[in-house]
């Protein structure tokens, strides 16, 4: 009978390899720096990312109405208040599940860096918030050159 | 309703079934469902899903909702620090009573879904009279 294919020859160097490759990959999954990514525990939980000239927080916040929101620049926190509501249905309705929460919320976000209060745009759009901020001249990156001597 | 404050929660990732195409996460959104006598109603908050899309999936008595999210990020920005994880959103049900194909409503309103089912009226049961030849 002919060969089809031929297993290549036991290499136990390589199994143990293969072994660790797993293992590394099992504590990654459970513990890497990837998995927990919230450190304040404080709801709601925000996104800070920049470009050039701005700082933008983000935060998810599903059927919470703008008018239900109260942002505050205080120095240079951001101070993000309100209520997320859940209209009451009708009072026949029997329910099944009942998963999404409704309460208020009040954070502080410590922003890099002063930004000016008349430059700070807030838009919340399909359930995010987003506040857009100018950044200061300061903090811009600048191009420094160096002096021959 | 006493006033509670809400907690911060990370999101909860599908469990995997199979390989996606689309590279990224999948959350599974929280819903509320409840039922009046003529509907079945399912709420969920999928924020960042803009109304087109979302799809909706219905075969005999399993529903699909799929939601998908676009970039994160504007063009130019960089993350500075990341507390939650953003992606698309799905989940599945079995449901108890039968649905009325044409008759579902969906609205997406700031990031919650809300999906009205009718249901249809169970098949009257029929009396069959054997003839006597």
């Amino acid at each position: 009978m002919p060969i089809f294919f031929r297993e290549p020859a036991w290499n136990p160097l390589r199994e143990l390899e293969q072994l660790q490759r797993r293992m590394n990959r099992l504590f990654q999954d459970t513990y890497g720096p990837e998995r927990v990514p919230w450190r304040a525990g404080v709801y709601p939980l925000v996104n800070l990312s920049e470009d050039k000239d701005h700082l933008y927080v983000r935060a998810e916040l599903p059927g919470v109405k703008a008018e239900d929101l109260e942002i505050t620049l205080q120095d240079n926190n951001l101070i993000l208040r309100g209520e997320r509501k859940i209209p009451a249905e009708d009072k026949q309705v029997n329910y099944h599940r009942r998963e999404r929460e409704s309460g208020f919320f009040r954070r502080i976000v410590a922003l890099p860096a002063q930004v000016k209060g008349d430059k700070v745009e807030a838009t919340c759009k399909d359930g995010v918030l987003t506040v857009k901020m100018a950044k200061p001249e300061e903090i811009k990156p600048r191009k420094i050159e160096v002096k021959v001597a | 309703m006493a006033e509670q404050e809400l907690q911060a929660k990370a999101k909860e990732e599908v469990p995997a079934q199979g390989e996606r195409v689309r590279p990224g996460r999948v959350f599974v959104p929280a819903v509320d469902i409840f039922e009046t006598p003529e509907t079945l109603v399912l709420v969920a908050d999928m924020p960042g899903v803009t109304g087109d899309k979302v799809t909706l999936d219905l075969k005999d008595n399993h529903l699909t909702i799929y939601g998908e999210v676009g970039p994160p990020l504007g063009a130019g920005e960089t993350m500075v620090d990341q507390e939650y994880y953003t992606g698309d959103y799905q989940r599945d049900f079995h449901l108890g009573s039968l649905i009325d194909q044409s008759k579902i409503e969906a609205t997406m309103k700031d990031g919650v879904l809300r999906l009205v089912m009718h249901k249809v009226e169970k098949a009257k049961p029929r009396k069959i009279e054997v003839k006597v030849a």
